[in-house]
């Protein structure tokens, strides 16, 4: 695509809605600035409600911004419609025109361009190869399966090279397996052609597998924005922490530092962790653990007790109690170690450089 | 919170889309000139009609003992002959999906839920004349009784009840049909028998379902003008004396006020009917059955049910086909044979049959294709877009559904034989044929709109959506995507439309002028005379113009229709 990459720009967008119960308005989104790069992946994360579909909606110009401007490229875009902007979306139902075919459906964008017939044929059928779907062009929509009505929506969302591809939860109503290897192919094609993609979802592997940059929504304000590895390694709150992955939060007081370390109390235990550089003696913090980040030991770390212990294949499933904190975790590789069982009074052990504090 | 801004860009965007805003302007214009307005007027003349404004000419109609008493006798008769639609209708219903029949009793059921639909409403009062009336051919030859009189509070009781019910059947056999199996299967496994079963949760189910179907039969009662014209005999109802108060008393601004008065009660059941009811039935009964039904094999239910329901059935059918068979006679009541197509020959000689037939023709089919696509236009507008007027065009259209012809009628009279307001604007549309198409449109709309709004909002939102997005203007979204997913109820939105049209008596009656023959017109006006004959062939002819466009409508769908066969039940 010879077209200049564009990125898309947020500043101070809300959307207020009325709950249709209360009659009373609320933030579906508030107050919200993003800067997402040309070319690149980036997904918007959160949990149903969050407003992250209103934010891709009005990217699109479904909806418009209460308040704040949105950019494409530098081109503020609040006052055109969908059909005027220059980005393309694929949608959650595939949204595909049931009363044409494989082929009209991706060539419906060319000709309301009034594109020359020739043309269109040869860019269709081009889209159509990347999405691997020649010989499909005579099919109706409805003879398809899911995966393929996808790559259609895709293709169809290709063929008029828009500045951005928008994507609102595309895979949800394929079933697992397919979801996994739709991901694969959507960002090959998306590195393939090197269009900038905004991409809505609130399945986290998704987000993980697809996207340059995460950015976890919650309550219509961003939560954080990073890299997969910045937001699972280094959560700015424990809903972040919540959110991707599995975390277990451990309260403690700092005590005093050591040897370049915080020292934490946790449940009347002194524990070394990494000093994060904000930290203060006397100040109350919290570590996020990941499960898979802690085993078990006789002794050498927090002494804790077994609640459950179950065997899921590649690894072993604890719950122990650490005082009065529950902690999850997975000892990955179980087989020749040794397993736990509930009652078994041990210790929970631990790598102070793998634990965030928060 | 400021939903200034949102609400600003929004109607920029509106604003980008010249097609969009034209029609929302020549929309909002149309259903005001055309339904607001002559509802105004007759306000407005009823208050002030007499040089001051107050309430003189509401006191002097309610002195009239013949309006107080139209007024009961309508509310009488709407009310029996709501109950008794709903519950034959609920009969009707609880056989079909009930009940295992055999395939002669299936078929009555079918011809039955057909008829209304492409006959003209009034054709049972003939029927009813004919085979109990003074000539009646069961009352006088075979009961040999010779001075019955049909004329009267039964007779509209009876006509209007056969005319009605198939419509509570069809409305009740839906809501039937979305009960779940379990539940009644439920109470049977806890012991209740099947009566029982009944009592204690169909009925509870359907009970708002049945309301609705009562207060939709009843405001249809009322509304009638037709039947009651024809066997009301001295049994004057609203809308009769409404229209006698016009044509004959001259009274304009007396009828203004009685057809305001006669507007109150429809749009008072409407509003229950509407906002009430249609919202408990949804509450009640969602969603489908989730399987299949077993069907009452037991012969002490089955065989009174099936009985009593194909007698009335049979009933029916009997009466229409007494229609043409009546214009085969040579003389009804008197003389039987040899037949003779001398009245169909009549009907085009002497009467003026050919215009008669042309001039309705048309008048229907003029004003069904824009009414066709009006309602498809709301429809689309209302489900699919948002702006600010959405919610006024929404309720024009469906506060149309709730006038009866002749208050539309004196509406008109009074909107425009004068212009606007009396000023002498748009004067010159009265006594046109433009007139009588556009009152076919206001009459044809709310039917065609509600079926289009409910094909439309079976589809999912964002393929419209995908389609704007891809480049498309609203304009191009409505023509290749709306209007081709929603063909099937575009084109029975059509035939409706021109069959409504093409039977429509009520309003027009009041409107047409001498250079335009109507058919509908001509019917009731021969039945007035006695020429129940003449009447008969005019009516013939009628239904078989209508039922063969609902024939062509089916045989269009079949072959080019976009979801086959998937709207059956």
């Amino acid at each position: 695509m010879e077209k200049m990459k564009k990125g898309v720009r947020l500043e101070h967008i809300s959307k207020i809605y009325q709950d249709p119960k209360t009659g009373k308005d609320f933030y579906a989104v508030r107050d919200t600035s993003l800067d997402i790069e040309p070319g690149s992946f980036v997904t918007l994360l959160g949990p149903s409600g969050c407003g992250k579909t209103t934010t891709l909606r009005m990217i699109a110009g479904f909806e418009s911004p209460d308040e704040g401007e949105i950019y494409l490229g530098d081109e503020p875009i609040n006052e055109l419609t969908p059909n005027k902007r220059d980005t393309a979306m694929v949608f959650q139902s595939y949204a595909l025109l049931p009363h044409y075919n494989v082929f009209d459906n991706v060539a419906y964008g060319l000709k309301l361009r009034k594109i020359p017939k020739d043309e269109i044929r040869e860019r269709v059928m081009k889209i159509l190869d990347l999405v691997e779907l020649t010989g499909m062009e005579g099919r109706m929509t409805n003879q398809l399966s899911g995966g393929q009505q996808q790559r259609v929506a895709l293709a169809r969302a290709l063929v008029i090279e828009p500045s951005v591809l928008l994507f609102d939860e595309p895979l949800s109503n394929l079933d697992a397996k397919l979801r996994v290897s739709m991901r694969t192919e959507i960002r090959r094609i998306q590195q393939e052609v090197g269009i900038t993609a905004i991409y809505v979802t609130h399945d986290q592997s998704e987000a993980m597998a697809l996207s340059d940059k995460i950015i976890i929504m919650n309550k219509g304000v961003v939560a954080q924005m990073g890299t997969p590895q910045e937001i699972y390694y280094h959560p700015v709150n424990e809903f972040v922490a919540d959110f991707i992955g599995e975390a277990n939060f451990l309260k403690g007081k700092m005590t005093g530092k050591d040897a370049g370390h915080a020292v934490l109390d946790i449940e009347g235990n002194a524990l070394p962790v990494e000093d994060n550089g904000k930290m203060e003696a006397g100040g109350e913090y919290t570590l996020v653990l990941r499960p898979e980040a802690a085993s078990l030991a006789d002794e050498g770390g927090l002494p804790c007790e077994v609640v459950l212990s179950c065997f899921m294949g590649s690894y072993q499933n604890y719950h122990v109690k650490v005082g009065d904190t529950l902690v999850k975790l997975e000892e990955h590789n179980p087989k020749n170690k040794h397993i736990y069982a509930v009652g078994d009074h041990c210790s929970l052990v631990f790598d102070p450089r793998s634990v965030h504090v928060l | 919170m400021a939903k200034s801004q949102g609400a600003a860009l929004d109607r920029k965007k509106l604003m980008a889309d010249p097609i969009m805003v034209t029609t929302i302007v020549l929309l909002i214009t149309f259903l005001t000139l055309f339904i607001l307005y002559p509802l105004a007027i007759l306000l407005v003349d009823s208050f002030v009609g007499d040089g001051s404004f107050g309430f003189s000419i509401f006191k002097r109609i309610f002195a009239m003992p013949s309006f107080t008493r139209a007024i009961t006798n309508t509310l009488k008769v709407g009310f029996v002959v709501g109950i008794l639609s709903a519950l034959i209708g609920l009969l009707f219903a609880y056989v079909e999906v009930y009940v295992r029949m055999n395939r002669f009793v299936g078929g009555l059921f079918k011809v039955v839920s057909m008829l209304p639909v492409v006959s003209p409403p009034f054709v049972l009062s003939l029927s009813m004349i004919m085979l109990f009336g003074k000539a009646g051919i069961i009352t006088r030859f075979l009961l040999h009784i010779y001075d019955n009189s049909v004329y009267g509070y039964w007779g509209i009781v009876i006509v209007q009840t056969l005319t009605f019910f198939p419509v509570c059947y069809m409305m009740l056999k839906g809501l039937l049909k979305n009960i779940d199996p379990s539940l009644e299967e439920a109470a049977r496994d806890m012991g209740a028998g099947r009566w029982k079963v009944f009592a204690d949760v169909t009925l509870p189910l359907l009970l708002p379902g049945l309301g609705n179907a009562f207060l939709v039969t009843f405001i249809e009662s009322i509304a009638d003008f037709a039947n009651p014209m024809i066997i009301g005999g001295s049994y004057d109802t609203l809308a009769t004396t409404i229209y006698l108060q016009i044509t004959g008393a001259y009274d304009k601004a007396g009828a203004a006020a009685m057809a305001v008065v006669l507007l109150c009660i429809t749009l008072a059941m409407f509003a229950v009917q509407k906002y009430y009811l249609e919202a408990k039935t949804a509450a009640t009964l969602t969603g489908k059955a989730s399987r299949g039904r077993m069907l009452i094999e037991d012969n002490s239910v089955k065989v009174p049910l099936t009985i009593f329901c194909a007698l009335v059935a049979a009933f029916v059918i009997l009466m229409y086909i007494c229609v043409p068979i009546g214009a085969l006679f040579p003389t009804w009541g008197y003389k039987f044979f040899p037949l003779t197509g001398k009245w169909f020959q009549q009907v085009f000689t002497r009467y003026r049959g050919f215009q008669a037939f042309r001039d309705s023709f048309v008048l229907s089919f003029i004003s069904a294709p824009i009414t066709a696509l009006l309602s498809m236009i709301i429809s689309y507008l209302v489900v699919k877009r948002k702006f600010k007027a959405k919610g006024f065009i929404e309720a024009v259209s469906m506060l149309a559904m709730a006038v009866p012809g002749t208050v539309l009628g004196v509406g008109y009279i009074r909107g425009f034989s004068g212009g606007l307001f009396h000023s002498g604007i748009l004067q010159g549309i009265y006594g046109t044929g433009l007139i009588l198409v556009i009152v076919f449109v206001v009459r044809s709309l709310p039917t065609g709109t509600r079926s289009g709004i409910s094909a439309l909002r079976q589809i999912d939102k964002s393929i419209e959506e995908s389609a704007y997005d891809m480049g498309a203007d609203s304009f191009k979204v409505f023509m290749t995507v709306t209007l081709p997913l929603i063909k099937d109820s575009f084109l029975s939105g059509l035939v409706t439309a021109f069959v409504r049209s093409i039977t429509a008596i009520s309003a027009i009656i009041l409107l047409v002028t001498p250079q335009y023959l109507l058919i509908t017109v001509q019917i009731n006006e021969f039945a007035e005379k006695g020429s129940y004959s003449l009447a008969c062939a005019f009516a013939t002819i009628l239904i078989l113009i209508t039922y063969g466009a609902v024939l062509l409508m089916n045989l269009f769908i079949k072959h080019f229709g976009t979801s086959k066969q998937i709207k059956e039940d």
